[in-house]
């Protein structure tokens, strides 16, 4: 990457494919290709099929949205192959701590997409137990705020002395997700002071999508990104976002490292929203066509696809996978018009864990207000 | 913020042996008299050190976390000889960074661990303000249930100790008023030994305001028996013309003042909360039924206060007992003065007394 505004000093990139999808590693890629030998043909072909039917669910979802089904859409478009590159290199022990666009990194880990919308359709403000999704925590709507309890995760494991066992199948680590916004954010820099300091088994996963809602990047920093962790003493590395393959190597071997003990990392991926911020936003306002041409140039599945079918992969796969992804999207949206509106109790229980008195009276209080209202209907 | 701690660190202490309020009575000694062999005399800050001690000991997730709890003891010695004793994976020396101490402790609730947080002084939590009432109070809310955030945050709070800026205030409101969250306060060496242990036990985060003013002064406590739920209010002086309410460094102050008013014929009944969220509202209503008058003294402003709330409640449930308005006697609604005018600012026996006049005058 030259030098620009954006970025004061050619970062060494880490890439593996090319824009238009040829298998041509960076410099900087060497040190990682060898955890590509990590993948087999199977998994190579999951990486394809979880971006499209990520990609496919993602355009659903808005539309339930748009037609008065949904509150609000985060969509995920453009940032796939980051997502499910770096979802792949954890393990099931691991922990993943999300931001909140992190929807095929749930998909991955064993979350039910459903859970999801039902946030989004007003039912619930977390709902599933990350215990028993793939321990796959609940979105953070305070930015930055995962960072410090995925940090808070992570001193545990390391107490708990689940790390630099030296067995893979226990050692544990963290990942956290978040972006260029929320990096300005005291509580990011707080995580890698604690993280730093505990040499927490950590991988810090800034996605740096290039907005904040609306806010450019040079707003947030003049320095690029993955420069953030040196002053905290934690190694930083910037990839090719939009490169699944390099998502993939570089988080598996950050997490590896974590897993053995050798403290957090940073990974900062370049990648771009194409789509808004969510539904609410009008990206119109604030970027030129021009720029999100040149991202959408540089797509993560189109780049992938290529590199498929160079490898060999013949077109009815594809042509499965694009049915299968509209089944599931078809599927996702069945259910989530099915999904039920709680009941009153939902608002009492579970703010605390013990018998609280005032929770208890209002409960009370609401339960008959609710059943005066049916008083005199036979 | 940390040249304020290390001015505060040389100088509280004896600040406090100087200005305490070392003459003032124990709540805890009429209570205290039986059982002598399981009865100890301890100044509350010790209290709350044992207490610690008994936690960190009867349960290995336990963990205290802080700014200079560590070799220090913290700067008020409440922490005292544990990182010698359970190590510097029990008891953390942290960075100094509120939001990080908090939000760390959720993660490590989520670990299973049972976070005890210092937080050097009451100014100092607001940088950790938004990690105790957006994260910390709805976890639970948030995970339908399942998740626990077994988290005490421990804050000396309050004035009569002659410091500086951020070092003397009275925060509670904001966190009763969050849901999610108890705030508790004790005002004896006996309630601060059981209800610090209580409070860890809690499968709720608790705020625990510790009246810094009476770190240094010594009461009784009774190590065998605790006798109080965390979250009940107590009556701790009978009497029949008024009722007096208050918490934490309040109490010697309302007790003084019920004695004075005895001497001039006046009987006043004196309600230590203890618990400021939830309200243990049954004792404090019998007691109004009775005296048909209520004072509440806090240190905090007044405006939209703990008072506030209190006044409310009882006009609404004791309505027709009461002779006259609930009156408070509380600080201005003002920043917190410098300290050669904190003993104006603060509610004095004086003040209450005067209240306690114009709540008699109905």
């Amino acid at each position: 990457m030259a030098a620009s505004i954006d970025s004061p000093r050619p970062a060494p990139t880490v890439q593996l494919l090319t824009a238009d999808g040829r298998f041509q590693p960076s410099d900087s890629a060497a040190e990682y290709l060898p955890y590509l030998d990590r993948l087999s043909e199977d998994d190579f072909l999951r990486f394809y099929r979880d971006m499209v039917v990520m990609r496919t669910f993602d355009g659903e979802a808005a539309n339930l949205q748009r037609q008065g089904q949904l509150a609000l859409w985060v969509p995920s478009h453009g940032q796939e192959a980051a997502q499910v590159g770096s979802a792949y290199a954890t393990r099931p022990q691991d922990h993943v701590f999300p931001s909140y666009r992190e929807h095929v990194v749930g998909m991955i880990r064993g979350l039910d997409l459903n859970n999801i919308l039902r946030m989004l359709r007003g039912v619930t403000l977390g709902g599933w137990d990350p215990a028993t999704n793939g321990n796959f925590h609940l979105y953070s709507l305070v930015l930055a705020s995962q960072a410090l309890h995925a940090t808070g995760y992570a001193m545990g494991i390391q107490f708990d002395g689940t790390v630099a066992t030296g067995n893979p199948e226990k050692d544990q680590a963290v990942i956290v997700y978040f972006g260029d916004g929320a990096s300005s954010q005291g509580d990011v820099s707080e995580a890698l002071v604690f993280a730093a300091s505990y040499q927490t088994p950590q991988v810090f996963f800034l996605q740096n999508n290039h907005y904040a809602i609306s806010v450019p990047v040079v707003r947030q920093s003049r320095t690029p990104l993955y420069l953030r962790g040196s002053g905290f003493g934690i190694p930083g590395t910037q990839i090719d976002g939009n490169d699944v393959l390099a998502s993939f190597a570089v988080t598996s071997k950050w997490m590896d490292d974590a897993r053995a003990g050798h403290g957090p990392a940073l990974i900062e991926a370049l990648t771009y929203r194409v789509g808004a911020h969510t539904t609410a936003d009008d990206p119109t306002k604030y970027r030129v066509d021009a720029e999100t041409a040149s991202w959408i140039a540089r797509d993560p599945i189109a780049r992938y696809r290529t590199y498929l079918e160079g490898r060999g992969v013949d077109q009815a796969f594809f042509a499965g996978v694009d049915e299968e992804a509209s089944d599931y999207a078809e599927d996702s949206r069945k259910r989530a018009l099915e999904i039920v509106a709680p009941t009153m109790e939902a608002i009492f229980d579970n703010v605390y864990a013990e018998p609280h008195v005032l929770i208890a009276e209002q409960k009370a209080w609401a339960e008959r207000y609710e059943a005066s209202f049916g008083e005199g209907q036979a | 913020m940390n040249d304020l701690n290390v001015t505060a660190t040389a100088t509280a202490p004896s600040a406090i042996v100087a200005t305490g309020d070392a003459a003032a009575p124990s709540v805890a000694a009429a209570e205290s008299a039986a059982a002598a062999s399981s009865i100890q005399s301890l100044p509350m800050g010790k209290a709350i050190n044992a207490g610690l001690r008994r936690a960190l000991a009867n349960d290995p997730k336990v963990l205290l976390m802080g700014e200079d709890i560590g070799p220090l003891g913290g700067v008020y010695r409440v922490t005292e000889g544990l990182h010698a004793e359970f190590g510097e994976n029990r008891v953390l020396d942290t960075p100094l960074a509120e939001s990080g101490i908090i939000g760390t402790a959720i993660g490590l609730a989520m670990r299973g661990y049972r976070p005890v947080c210092e937080i050097q002084f009451d100014g100092f939590i607001f940088p950790g303000f938004d990690q105790i009432t957006t994260q910390l109070a709805r976890m639970r809310n948030r995970h339908e249930g399942s998740v626990t955030m077994p988290i005490v945050i421990r804050v000396p709070f309050g004035g009569h100790i002659g410091s500086i800026e951020h070092h003397s205030e009275s925060p509670e409101a904001y966190f009763a008023h969050t849901p999610g969250l108890r705030v508790v306060t004790p005002s004896t060496s006996h309630d601060a030994y059981w209800m610090i242990q209580e409070a860890i036990a809690s499968n709720d985060p608790v705020l625990f305001f510790e009246p810094k003013s009476r770190y240094f002064t010594k009461g009784d406590i009774d190590v065998a028996v605790n006798g109080t739920p965390l979250h009940a209010s107590r009556v701790v002086r009978s009497g029949t013309d008024a009722t007096v309410v208050g918490y934490g460094a309040m109490l010697p102050t309302l007790l003084q003042a019920a004695d004075i008013a005895a001497e001039e014929g006046t009987s006043i009944e004196v309600v230590d909360l203890r618990s400021i969220s939830p309200i243990d509202y049954a004792p404090l209503l019998e007691s109004v039924r009775k005296t048909g008058r209520l004072v509440v003294a806090q240190e905090a402003p007044g405006n939209v206060s703990v008072g506030s709330e209190i006044a409310a409640t009882v006009s609404e449930r004791a309505f027709y007992s009461l002779e006259a308005p609930v009156i408070r006697v509380a600080g201005f609604d003002t920043p917190y003065p410098p300290s050669k005018l904190e003993g104006i600012f603060l509610p004095s026996a004086d003040r209450v007394l005067e209240a306690v006049d114009r709540s008699l005058a109905y």
